[in-house]
């Protein structure tokens, strides 16, 4: 729980931090007798090192301390409750809890409160209060503690600018590890909850059913209570849609980024490009509201007097869409990619007596072919991870066709299906979001590794 | 081709004949070559069309979102209806029935409606807001009561739909949700003056709202503004100092290859995978609350962070070696060198890369449905912990919502977004063209 109190511990810190720092200076400078320059460091670097020692262990134990507080307290409050309520599951347990905070801080409880909740009430603040005190306590301990040892240490002939870089650039390697961390964060997440739900659904019914229904009865003896999760017609769902966006996004991205490379000249590319740029920009809401608002009904109306039945959630709608937001990304990376060519190949081929098309399509894409693909895939992948055009345009049923007039759903749109709404965070449902994610992250992450491989190789043979 | 011919014809006409030959295959090629240039015109022009296409079907259901058709009515407000004992206890006068003061005056307007049909379809001309706009004001200026005065109510959306156009009244009565009788009240009260379009101020100061005419966006704006501050608070330091590692401290080890190799990919990732993320982490293990401006921060955080370094290290490698040469040689350690040279003329950079990931933050709708930031909040979000929405979820729950008056409403909220996010662009824009070194 991050309260306004744990927060507010956070800013007496950095008072306490600026203190400390003119302090320390102030210290050094005395300690070498009111000269500065007879200081190892420049004062400053006595400043920064008094205040990094008094607050980096201090702030350390109070970040911690606050992450662990609230369930900690909680579980204190919840031990006071009666005997027959202790008893009950995690989930009334957990509701209970959500109640008693929500008394706590004086917001609205669903029905009148009893008194045993309000007990637990108090008991959660009294408990909240002690906790504060408590790591106030010890965070100033530590500060003082600290204050203490730099007081020792500080003296002219202290290496302060050594120590305080040493802090530094720990601080900078920490801060780098934090993208690896979201990574490693991912992949065990996604592992864990997925492997839960392998325990109540085996991963070949997952991996290769054919149905998919994750309705979850509510009486237990309910016909097909457990619902189905083959994930087939998801996968089928979402190949098709990033097909069709790719049917819209490769020739145009592709085309556009060969006429803005070779033959547009730079007024024109310095104007064309920004505004093409735009598109990329675009909040992807903005494209599912497009897709619903405007697009579908207009493919229905023309699928209509063509006499086709056109769903008004279906693929061609989705992936059309997508398409027109992935066109920026295909012509950019493609534009990169065929600027990237050596100018002499051109030559070359000119001085043959090619046309300028029958240069680019003999000599210069055969040379970008890699960088294109590359770039071609690195797309795909946008386009199989996009998730709001498909909430707001596909559909939620599990079609396995490949008719792109008819309605299908994809990996993200199940995700967000599942999970938005109430869960219960151990039913095969809710995990079975966690699971579709896992497929959908392993299927992106091996399209970009390839993708940039591809890239970087090409890039290589003309460095 | 006609290299072949050559050896076997006199001088003059192979000439001629490979002219004709070559001419001939020449008119091919130049008109193939004219196809494929128009080829990537007509690809040029179908990504603007798009464009154009978007932006107009946007800007053209959006604009009347920003005017609201307003109805001015005559009420009395006697005594005996609101505070019979004359207190003015500020708790009888917000228990009075408002809405029947209401009713009142505009059966008064039409003395010949007398059905209770059509009394009711009379009455819910006028917005659910109405009653309570009415308390606010008698609330807020007691002396109002025992008086006759004036006041300008939100008519409701159907009504609002009706007056701007968007129900064409020529469609037949069973297909639209105004009737025949309505839209003659509302032809008697235009006639009267009493209906007239005002800039929609409760657009931008209101929370959200089940009913249309009184559904704003400032509480998701607070809520995207909380949620960035977060967001920039972790992603831009933390971006900074991993680039500045990376690009000016890092051995050339395995390690710091798998670091970049990971920042390249995670920079790829779809972004709902952050949401599970987040959902997984933040609420399940470390129990933040649900739908607060915290978690989307952090996520958003994680999920902008990739960009931030990338845009980075791009900055700090554009600042010239000899910079660094110069600070070494003048006697400053590695990190003086940095924090005192390379940082500040790398900056502008690194801020426009920070922009832009704020940019990609603030119209970034798929996590933030994974940690519960979905949820209908009528509240203006007061603090990073409160429960709030941000403006791409509200744009994504009004398009789910049935009212025709919620497309004006979306449409309108995408206009807003859209314009923060242009500042934001222009923003980085006018830093980069301003700080711009070439060295």
């Amino acid at each position: 729980m991050f309260s306004m109190s744990s927060s507010s511990v956070f800013l007496f810190l950095l008072v306490l931090a600026l203190i400390s720092f003119v302090n320390g200076r102030s210290y050094a400078i005395a300690s070498a007798g009111g000269n500065g320059k007879r200081l190892h460091s420049r004062p400053n670097y006595y400043g920064y090192f008094t205040a990094l020692w008094c607050t980096l262990p201090a702030l350390a134990v109070a970040g911690i301390w606050s992450a662990l507080e609230g369930g900690i307290v909680t579980s204190l409050a919840l031990s006071s409750l009666p005997e027959n309520l202790q008893n009950t599951d995690a989930a009334t347990l957990s509701l209970i809890a959500n109640d008693i905070k929500n008394l706590a801080t004086g917001n609205i409880v669903a029905q009148a409160p009893e008194p045993w909740l309000i007990k637990a009430a108090e008991d959660y603040k009294h408990f909240g209060q002690i906790s504060f005190y408590a790591m106030l306590a010890v965070v100033l301990t530590i500060f003082a503690g600290g204050f203490a040892w730099t007081r020792k240490q500080i003296s002219p002939t202290l290496r302060a600018r050594n120590s305080v870089e040493r802090i530094v650039l720990a601080i900078l390697m920490l801060c780098s590890g934090v993208a690896v961390l979201t990574t490693v964060g991912i992949v065990l997440s996604l592992i864990f909850e997925t492997s839960r739900f392998f325990t109540k659904v085996p991963i070949a019914d997952f991996l290769f059913g054919m149905e998919w229904s994750p309705q979850i009865a509510l009486r237990k003896d309910q016909v097909g209570s457990t619902g189905l999760f083959g994930a087939i017609p998801l996968f089928s769902g979402t190949l098709l849609i990033s097909f069709i966006a790719m049917c819209v996004a490769a020739p145009i991205g592709l085309m556009a980024a060969i006429f803005m490379a070779e033959y547009a000249p730079s007024k024109i590319r310095g104007t064309v490009k920004p505004v093409l740029e735009i598109l990329a920009g675009i909040p992807t809401v903005v494209y599912g509201f497009f897709a619903a608002l405007t697009v579908a009904p207009f493919f229905r109306d023309a699928g209509e007097s063509l006499g086709l039945l056109v769903s008004s959630e279906s693929a061609l709608v989705a992936g059309g869409v997508m398409g027109i937001m992935l066109i920026p990304f295909v012509s950019s990376l493609s534009d990169d990619v065929i600027t990237a060519v050596p100018q002499s190949l051109r030559e070359g081929s000119y001085g043959l007596g090619a046309t300028q098309s029958e240069t680019i399509r003999q000599v210069i894409l055969p040379a970008a072919l890699p960088g294109i693909v590359g770039s071609l895939l690195l797309a795909t992948s946008r386009a199989i991870g996009e998730t709001m055009i498909v909430v707001m345009a596909a559909g939620l049923s599990a079609n396995m066709t490949l008719n792109p007039l008819e309605a299908v759903t994809t990996v993200t749109v199940q995700i967000v299906t599942l999970l938005v709404g109430d869960q219960e965070f151990d039913s095969a449902k809710t995990l079975a979001a966690f699971a579709l994610g896992l497929m959908l992250f392993i299927v992106t992450l091996v399209l970009n590794i390839v993708a940039l491989m591809v890239v970087n190789r090409y890039r290589e043979q003309y460095d | 081709m006609t290299d072949s011919i050559l050896p076997n014809q006199p001088d003059t006409a192979g000439q001629n004949h490979k002219s004709a030959l070559v001419a001939a295959s020449l008119k091919k090629r130049y008109a193939a070559e004219r196809r494929f240039r128009l080829y990537g015109v007509a690809a040029v022009m179908t990504a603007l069309f798009f464009v154009v296409l978007l932006f107009a079907t946007i800007i053209y259901n959006g604009y009347p979102t920003f005017t609201q058709t307003m109805v001015k009515l005559e009420i009395t407000l006697n005594e005996q209806d609101i505070d019979p004992q004359g207190t003015r206890d500020p708790e009888v006068l917000s228990a009075a029935n408002y809405r029947k003061l209401i009713r009142k005056a505009l059966l008064d307007l039409f003395p010949d409606v007398k059905s209770r049909g059509d009394k009711r379809k009379l009455s819910k001309m006028v917005s659910t807001g109405a009653p309570f706009a009415l308390r606010e004001a008698v609330m807020d200026d007691p002396t109002l009561i025992g008086r006759r005065g004036q006041f300008t109510f939100p008519m409701s959306d159907d009504i609002d739909q009706f007056f701007k156009g968007t129900i064409s009244s020529s469609s037949a009565e069973a297909d639209r949700r105004v009737s025949d009788k309505q839209v003659n009240w509302l032809m008697r009260m235009v006639d009267q003056g009493m209906v007239e379009k005002q800039f929609n101020s409760k657009f931008f100061t209101n929370g959200d709202s089940r009913e249309p005419e009184l559904a704003g966006i400032l509480g998701a704006a607070v809520g995207s503004f909380l949620t960035l501050l977060v967001t920039l608070a972790l992603s831009f330091p933390i971006g900074i100092a991993s680039a500045v590692y990376l690009e000016e401290f890092a051995p050339k080890n395995r390690l710091t290859q798998v670091i970049e190799v990971n920042i390249n990919n995670l920079a790829a990732v779809p972004s709902i995978v952050f949401g599970l993320l987040g959902l997984a982490i933040f609420l399940n293990f470390f129990g933040l609350p649900r739908s607060a401006p915290i978690v989307g921060g952090l996520v958003l955080a994680l999920m902008t962070l990739p960009t931030i370094i990338i845009a980075g290290r791009a900055a700090l490698k554009a600042v010239p070696p000899s910079i660094r040469e110069a600070a070494f040689g003048m006697g400053a350690s590695r990190i003086q060198t940095v924090t005192h040279h390379v940082l500040p003329l790398a900056m502008p950079g690194m801020l426009t890369g920070a922009i832009l990931g704020m940019a990609q933050a603030l119209g970034e709708t798929a996590p933030l449905l994974m940690i519960g930031m979905v949820a209908f909040i009528v509240d203006i979000p007061g603090s990073i912990t409160d429960p709030s929405t941000v403006l791409p979820v509200q744009i994504y729950l009004w398009a789910d919502s049935p009212e025709r008056a919620f497309v004006e409403r979306t449409s309108g909220a995408i206009i807003v977004l859209l314009g923060f996010l242009i500042m934001m662009n222009a923003a980085a824009v006018i830093l980069r063209k301003k700080f711009e070194n070439k060295w």
